[in-house]
């Protein structure tokens, strides 16, 4: 696990090195992880062109098609405004309430995260069955990722200094109005960057929307692939769920606001006043109770009573065993390799700002913004002709897990490699150490924390992953994930539980990391 | 923590552990891979009969019958496939049109009826199933269930009709309608059911649960369905109906399961040792007792509710025709109902 970083880092700033030109062997590298990475992207343009503008223009000017984008982006912008206002509420009462017991329920808020999509619409669709379409992707999807708006509010609402809001009140303010001209604002980037990543959630989500049977983008796409024997149309569709990704992360870069939320001077660095909620902190204990008892209770009682079914049905649990094999290969080698790949980029980024060190890491945070079916579709069609070797094997599953969750991997290497000081490079350098030298008994240790603590991070994603797990892996391959998946898609939650249980398990703890990540990233 | 050497080795065990994992297990001489467009219940078991029989392993990738024809011909002469098991005969049309399939041999091919394989002899129906309408039988008197399909449409029906569009058989039923009374005519069919409020499900199941429980009066799906749900909660509770068209139009439609062997397979041997057991007694038997569809060969009786597939008004239409699903699919979405 990662460990704590290191208590007085040496941060130097990335300025500093400015200039410095990166050995040729790093920027090689980095250069071929950000092609990689690129890869999916540029062959699903070219395949989705193959059969001619004409029919590209024809799959696309359709009213099916806005209707299509209308639904998504609809449903995506519905989810992520009820998870900002259950998020923000949520972080307020568990950091600035005297909320009994509140150090609990922010780890309890934070955990509907380590519930992979496809198990919560599969408990919810078993309790209610009429909760289908847009309002039970609405209710499911809010549920699940309400955690990635709370996470980072929470962490600012700890660190805002309380001088603003004091000098709010004594000028007259009372409690409300202070909360929605102070503290809303400054809550504003939290809040943004929290609701992208519900909104490429959304956008990304194949499986509850599968199972909810609500056409957005990524099930239209998916029952395109399946159910026609052209999949020109797929390619197509994917290229523009692309685009909308593409358009919405970079709208949200630019709108991004310029005001200045933090202090003019060094105020005294003091923790955030506590409001005391007298007898109504009971009724305010409703709110994460209830938040939790519909995010976390009914998908925990389902599983519970798909464990005992299961008991008492004939369950094939060798096939459950191997499943769990599949996806500690699958996962282990996605996480190896992604990790692997994640260093010569984030030490491009940390230690040689230029243009190429710009460019790879653009690259390789593109899997953010790329959903699975997409990476999964491109793999398949670029595998079955140029990769015929290793079509269908697990390279090729391999590899989109690295397109996918290289952010994941960078990120955490980057928190690394920005922690240690070139100079000590430089220093062994100076004593006459050999740049493979160098790595090897300086740079690599020091870069080691990061390292393990992405591809672990690498690791638990993996295992949750569906679409491109379907899609791609090989013949007669089974994970947790697709093993969930076709038990499930036939009725079999008996066959589904224990697959569901271990994979929840596994994801709780990607979700406690997470929750330290974005905690960071909202205090820096 | 473990020092940074221990910890090097420690990784590279577990990468050189994945690795071995991840190559072994690869092809041998005696290993089959299948392409599945039927579900794992309906065959795994008659692949497990064979492997048990013949000591020939079979890797089966399960999926959508378009998905896996579409797969194929993306594939081309690469393909790992050496068979192409489809759920209808679209599907195997489809394959058979880009070229893909090599020939049956004949002593295989003679063993169902000639209506029942394809007219160039590259594929095989292995099962049969009929289309039918379903019908609750409290809300609707047997004499009152349309016997002509095209009659679902009638105003008296108006949002009591339930059809699943994004199911196979469904879409090769309006293909053979296109075969059998045009395009124009089956366009016609289309606006008529979306015109007269036609119940949309996600398939078959969740109609003839809807019939049996009074939702809706009329399904359009396959006869087996009516049998498994008969299996699980018994024939007495049983209010849903199944009734045969009797015009010979496509509301009847027999289609069939069949198989192909891909051209480029280099295990023709084994993979038409496949073929011969899947017409075989055992496994004719298991489809007709466990799926309840009809057998084609070895002699093997459906069950003794179903009728005899001879007496089923069955459109004349040629099966090796139903392979232009995408006409029917772009048919159905400027219609409204995909």
């Amino acid at each position: 696990m990662a460990p704590p970083p290191p208590s007085s880092p040496t941060v130097v700033p990335p300025g500093r090195v400015r200039g410095h030109r990166p050995p040729t062997g790093l920027a090689v590298a980095g250069g071929v992880v950000a092609l990689a990475a690129l890869l999916p992207v540029v062959y699903l343009l070219v395949r989705a062109g193959e059969d001619g503008w004409t029919k590209v223009s024809d799959t696309l000017l359709t009213e099916g098609t806005v209707r299509l984008l209308a639904r998504s982006l609809g449903l995506a912008a519905a989810v992520t405004l009820a998870s900002a206002v259950i998020g923000v509420a949520l972080a307020w009462f568990t950091v600035r309430c005297d909320l009994p017991g509140r150090r609990v329920w922010r780890v309890v808020a934070a955990l509907p995260l380590a519930v992979p999509s496809y198990v919560g619409a599969f408990a919810y669709l078993s309790v209610f069955p009429w909760l289908t379409g847009f309002r039970g992707a609405f209710v499911v999807l809010t549920l699940l990722s309400y955690p990635y708006v709370f996470l980072p509010v929470a962490a600012s609402l700890e660190r805002i200094d309380p001088s603003f809001e004091e000098v709010s009140r004594s000028l007259g303010n009372n409690a409300g109005a202070t909360f929605r001209k102070v503290t809303l604002p400054q809550l504003r980037p939290a809040i943004a960057t929290g609701g992208l990543l519900v909104f490429l959630y959304c956008l990304s989500d194949f499986g509850a929307v599968s199972i909810l049977r609500f056409d957005s983008f990524t099930r239209v796409i998916y029952l395109s692939y399946q159910g026609s024997f052209d999949r020109t149309p797929a390619a197509i569709l994917g290229c523009l769920l692309l685009v909308v990704t593409l358009v919405v992360v970079s709208a949200e870069a630019r709108t991004r606001g310029r005001a200045r939320y933090y202090a003019s001077g060094p105020g005294a660095n003091r923790p955030p006043r506590v409001t005391r909620l007298g007898r109504a902190r009971w009724w305010a204990l409703l709110v994460p109770a209830g938040v939790a008892v519909l995010a976390l209770g009914i998908p925990a009682v389902n599983l519970v009573r798909w464990l005992v079914d299961s008991v008492q049905a004939d369950v094939d649990m060798a096939r459950v065993w191997r499943a769990a094999g599949g996806s500690l290969v699958a996962s282990g080698l996605g996480a190896l390799v992604t990790g692997a790949a994640a260093i010569p980029v984030a030490l491009l980024a940390a230690r040689h700002r230029s243009r190429l060190a710009s460019v790879v890491e653009r690259s390789a945070y593109l899997g953010h913004a790329l959903p699975g079916i997409v990476v999964a579709l491109a793999l398949v069609f670029f595998s079955a002709r140029y990769l015929t070797s290793l079509y269908q094997r697990l390279p090729v599953l391999v590899f989109a897990y690295l397109v996918l969750f290289l952010p994941l991997a960078v990120s955490a290497v980057y928190t690394s490699a920005m922690q240690a000081s070139p100079a000590l490079d430089e220093v062994a350098r100076s004593l006459g150490k050999r740049p493979l030298a160098v790595l090897r008994t300086v740079t690599a240790p020091l870069l080691a924390p990061g390292v393990a603590a992405g591809t672990a991070l690498v690791f638990l994603t993996c295992m949750k992953e569906l679409p491109a797990t379907l899609l791609l892996g090989p013949t007669g391959f089974e994970t947790l994930a697709t093993r969930v998946w076709s038990a499930t898609s036939i009725g079999a939650y008996g066959d589904a539980a224990v697959p569901a249980a271990l994979l929840v398990v596994a994801a709780a703890v990607p979700t406690w990391l997470l929750s330290r990540r974005l905690g960071r990233q909202a205090a820096s | 923590m473990l020092s940074s050497r221990r910890r090097l080795l420690v990784v590279l065990a577990l990468a050189a552990l994945l690795t071995a994992g991840a190559c072994g297990g690869s092809s041998d001489s005696k290993t089959l891979t299948l392409y599945s467009g039927r579900a794992e219940v309906q065959i795994q078991p008659v692949i497990d009969l064979f492997t048990k029989e013949t000591g020939i392993k079979v890797k089966v990738r399960y999926g959508a019958t378009p998905e896996l024809a579409a797969q194929i011909s993306e594939e081309g002469s690469n393909s790992p496939a050496d068979l192409f098991f489809a759920q209808d005969a679209g599907g195997l049309g489809a394959v058979d049109d880009r070229g893909l399939f090599a020939a049956v041999p004949a002593d295989l091919l003679a063993e169902v009826d000639s209506k029942y394989h394809a007219d160039d002899g590259n594929w095989i129906g292995i099962t049969g199933r009929v289309r039918v309408i379903v019908a609750n039988s409290k809300n609707v008197p047997d004499a009152d269930v349309p016997t002509d399909v095209f009659k679902v449409t009638d105003a008296k029906w108006k949002g009591k009709v339930g059809i699943a569009p994004t199911n196979g058989s469904f879409e090769s039923f309006l293909t053979a309608m296109r075969v059998q009374a045009g395009d124009a005519r089956t366009k016609q069919f289309m606006h008529d059911l979306k015109a007269n409020d036609v119940k949309i499900y996600n398939d078959n199941a969740l109609i003839l649960k809807a019939v049996n429980d009074g939702e809706i009066d009329l399904g359009l799906i396959n006869h087996y369905y009516w049998y498994q749900l008969a299996n699980e909660i018994g024939e007495d509770k049983m209010v849903a109906r199944n009734h045969f068209t009797l015009n010979g139009d496509p509301g009847a439609l027999v289609n069939v399961a069949g198989v192909g062997v891909l051209k480029s397979t280099d295990h023709m041997d084994l993979a038409t040792q496949f073929v011969s057991f899947l017409l075989g007694k055992t496994a004719q038997t298991f489809f007709a007792d466990k799926n309840f569809e009809f057998p084609l060969s070895a002699g093997v009786q459906p069950l003794p509710s179903l009728p005899h597939l001879d007496q089923v008004q069955s459109p004349d239409i040629d099966l090796s025709k139903l392979s232009d699903l995408d006409t029917t699919l772009t048919m159905l979405r400027e219609a409204g109902l995909l």
